[in-house]
């Protein structure tokens, strides 16, 4: 560093020890505010819920939470690149439908499993085209896909749950892998795989790039489009995938299955600090904010609270989890 | 500070940090009523921050501001509006949906009944315009309105508001000649209204054309306080606001040329509708000068492929560049840093790092997959060393580094690119300080040195002079004249700029496009 530089970088005049402390404090704070909340609420949970600090109620509790953690992964790349997907409910309804149908049809659960994820990848393509070429807002692009997808599971299935005959289908959801069930170690993969391609890849970074100001990352250079394309075919394939397994999990394909379930997911990833202005996002965040779903929702199930108080809990976690965030954000401001 | 009077304005002590960095140390200087206050100095030097503080966004850490002597304690903006400050900054804060006549009375527009009361808004709006002798249309939407209009919109607020105090940061930055001249005539009447005026600007010109009075920091100190501009040189003033005397500013030395690097035939797009062509050899810097609206960001742009081309034809040491693939620019090696730099240069929610290595971090991927950090963090750290970026740190969001430092980024991410050969730059040094611009020069030229062809747009005249080999002068979408550096005179490239039919011998303030 030049001598002049070293001067400018650090003020004219050396900063005072307290206020070096204290920028420091805030920086750990705001790197591992959400962290620290999940743990003291892990521990209260632990000290003060009957049965909650046990190894299978924290199965239960990640096998719960395992479909929204799988999309949280790729939705978190949605809203880091500024745009949103609705339709990710509906792909989980109508992929589990498909894969019954099909499956059904050709006897082969392979067959059907493919068949579905080809499908949810297809719904994908078709969402990240749209609004990477056409041009068309995210919201509205996925609000319209999300009930066509809606209503294609609820033809192909008549309306009817379609159960599977083949017992080999149900081994994807029930079967376990040194003590923990398939779909939590799907879900870990998922953590794993997505954590590496944000942080370690030029599509990672590029997706915040591109969330960051999208302009100015064409003229850097990035292919913004296939970019986009790419971060909804990804999103379709993995809830298409939750979709597959949630239907394992209930033995059958539901087309009324996953309803809310996009919103879910966003909330998970709005709490664990993925800005919906684009260009913030961790996996560390992101599996926290997993967890503080799953682990509320699981204590109020203990709790034998009223499932629908639960709804109230879970919005009023994320108002405060936004609000917690925007004050963040507006002392980094000042 | 005349004896006996107090001050219409004064800071008192001012200090502020932000986490790493001490913005302002012991600031202090006063304004007198009736007079506007040049206040000076390179960017990321304090001046914005005290605006802000000012105008109640910030809050000191030490010291005050004081009004007519008395302190006062602004918490937010309202504070100081409602204590008759105004600060216009650099980016206006306005409602495009919205009338002139809306914008300036928003949040107060006089109603009958709850409903608004148009006529009489209408009435009151036109009769203050007039009363200021700004021709504005009240009805007119701002987002119709040009970008200098806006800006006297902005003023008529802080005016109507009765604002006794205003501040004006870098108000002529984005303005045409007219407009600057009706800016300059509007604060001339303020000052003898009696308002305290503070004005922020890089040209120097216009400090010693306005001001009564300057104070020059640099680094969040001040470093000098005139009481009157008479008898003070230009010299003086920027050597005191860089810290050194940094003699020539253009800093110009001849350089070899080397064969055609970059050959631009016939290239049209939706918005370049006649035919472009020209070359720029190794090791040239071309500049191309014209009027706002001539066309040279449209036919750079085009080159590039930021916008797409319809017909023509880049080729880059005979290759030819595929027509509208950014991507494929960049990988033979032309590059493009365009004009608005927060809309289009940086991303800036993230880090300075990030920002220069986006493009070419391509180059260093370990297993070629997995980006390369222990590489990016050296490359950022060399280029914030070597281009003297002022920022606490490579992991600091971009966007709090001042514009100056900002551009060094955007530069830098393109001086990473190890086969660099074509550089485009678009008003690379708009709302820059001296001592940066002098910086920026200076990788253009060490560049150039290297064989790499430059093509420089700039609306500053004496810049494109001062820095070009070679002079393109564009206007309304064509090339229509070429200048040898010796050739090439303010009067000869201005004439040539100008459209067919404007004043044979023009001078600047007459220039409108």
């Amino acid at each position: 560093m030049t001598e002049s530089n070293a001067a400018a970088a650090i003020g004219a005049t050396p900063d005072t020890p307290a206020v070096r402390r204290r920028a420091m404090f805030w920086q750990m704070v705001d790197d591992y505010s959400l962290i620290l909340i999940f743990v003291a609420l892990f521990a209260v949970l632990s000290l003060t819920v009957q049965y909650f600090f046990s190894w299978d109620n924290m199965v239960g509790l990640l096998l719960s939470v395992s479909q929204i953690g799988m999309v949280s992964c790729t939705m978190m790349f949605c809203l880091a690149s500024r745009d949103f997907d609705l339709s990710v409910g509906s792909t989980v309804a109508f992929a589990g439908v498909f894969c019954a149908i099909v499956a059904n049809a050709t006897g082969s659960v392979a067959i059907g499993v493919v068949a579905a994820l080809i499908a949810g990848g297809l719904v994908g393509f078709v969402n990240g085209a749209v609004i990477a070429k056409l041009k068309i807002n995210a919201l509205i692009t996925t609000l319209a896909t999300m009930e066509i997808v809606r209503g294609l599971a609820f033809i192909s299935s008549q309306g009817q749950a379609v159960g599977v005959t083949n017992d080999a289908f149900f081994t994807l959801g029930s079967a376990s892998l040194a003590g923990l069930p398939v779909p939590v170690w799907v879900t870990l993969a998922c953590f794993a795989v997505f954590g590496v391609l944000l942080n370690k890849t030029i599509y990672g970074r590029n997706t915040l790039a591109i969330g960051g100001n999208p302009d100015a990352a064409r003229l850097a250079g990035v292919s913004v489009d296939r970019v986009r394309i790419a971060i909804f075919l990804i999103q379709g394939l993995v809830a298409a995938l939750a979709g597959i397994i949630l239907a394992s999990r209930m033995t059958s394909g539901q087309p009324n299955a996953g309803e809310g379930f996009e919103l879910n997911v966003i909330s998970a990833c709005v709490l664990g600090g993925v800005s919906l202005m684009g260009g913030r996002a961790t996996i560390s965040g992101v599996i926290v904010g997993v967890l503080i779903m799953g682990t509320v929702q699981n204590a109020m199930s203990l709790m034998n609270i009223d499932a629908f108080y639960q709804y109230l809990v879970r919005g009023t976690i994320l108002l405060i989890a936004v609000l917690v965030d925007q004050l963040k954000n507006r002392r980094q401001a000042r | 500070m005349t004896i006996g009077s107090t001050p219409r304005l004064e800071f008192r002590h001012i200090g502020k940090s932000f986490p790493g960095v001490r913005a302002l140390a012991d600031v202090g200087f006063s304004v007198r009523a009736g007079s506007v206050h040049g206040l000076l100095g390179e960017n990321g030097a304090g001046k914005s921050t005290m605006m802000k503080i000012l105008g109640g966004e910030y809050v000191p850490d030490e010291g005050e501001v004081a009004i007519d002597g008395q302190a006062m304690a602004f918490r937010k903006a309202a504070d100081a509006i409602a204590a008759g400050v105004a600060v216009i900054h650099q980016e206006l804060q306005y409602v495009p949906e919205l009338s002139v006549m809306e914008n300036l009375l928003l949040g107060r527009l006089p109603t009958r009944m709850g409903l608004v009361d148009r006529r009489r808004a209408l009435a009151y709006v036109k009769e203050s315009l007039d009363a200021l002798g700004v021709d504005l249309d009240p009805r007119a939407k701002l987002k119709q309105l040009s970008i200098g209009q806006r800006q006297m919109v902005e003023i008529v607020k802080a005016i109507l508001r009765d604002a006794k105090i205003l501040a004006l940061d870098e108000p002529t930055s984005s303005l045409s000649h007219r407009e600057t001249d009706v800016l300059f005539r509007l604060v001339r009447d303020l000052r003898a209204q009696g308002k305290a005026m503070i004005y922020i600007s890089h040209r120097l010109d216009e400090i010693f054309e306005l001001c009564d009075a300057a104070t020059i920091f640099r680094d969040g100190r001040k470093v000098a306080d005139f009481d009157t501009l008479e008898g003070v040189s230009r010299d003086t003033l920027v050597q005191r606001m860089v810290g050194r005397d940094i003699g020539d500013i253009w800093g110009y030395k001849p350089r070899e040329h080397g064969e055609v690097r970059l050959s631009v035939k016939g290239i049209t797009s939706r918005i370049v509708p006649q035919p472009v062509s020209f070359d720029v050899r190794a090791g040239e810097i071309v500049g191309f000068f014209g009027l706002v609206g001539a066309g040279r960001s449209e036919v750079m742009r085009a080159v590039y492929g930021a916008d797409k081309r319809m017909s023509g034809e880049v080729d880059i040491d005979g290759r030819t560049v595929k027509a509208g693939r950014i991507r494929d620019a960049i990988r033979q090696g032309l590059v493009f840093c365009p004009e608005d730099r927060k809309e289009e240069g940086i991303i800036g929610v993230r880090s300075v790092a990030e920002n220069i290595n986006i493009s070419a971090r391509r180059n260093h991927l370990s297993a070629g997959l997995f980006v390369n950090d222990r590489v990016e963090a050296q490359t950022a750290d060399h280029y914030i060393d070597r281009l003297r970026i002022r920022t606490p740190n490579r992991r600091q969001e971009i966007r709090l580094l001042s514009g100056g430092n900002q551009q060094k980024a955007v530069l830098s991410r393109w001086l990473a690119e190890k086969d660099l050969r074509v550089l485009i730059v678009d008003e690379p040094t708009r709302g820059i300080d001296v001592g940066a611009k002098n910086e920026i020069y200076n990788v253009l030229y060490e560049l150039a040195a290297r064989g790499v062809a430059v093509v420089m747009i700039s609306s500053e005249l004496p810049e494109v002079l001062g820095v070009s080999d070679r002079v393109i002068a564009m206007s309304r979408g064509r090339i229509v004249a070429q200048f040898a550096r010796g050739e090439a005179t303010e009067a000869n490239v201005l004439a040539a700029a100008l459209p067919e039919g404007a004043a044979a011998s023009p001078t600047l303030s007459q220039v409108n496009p």
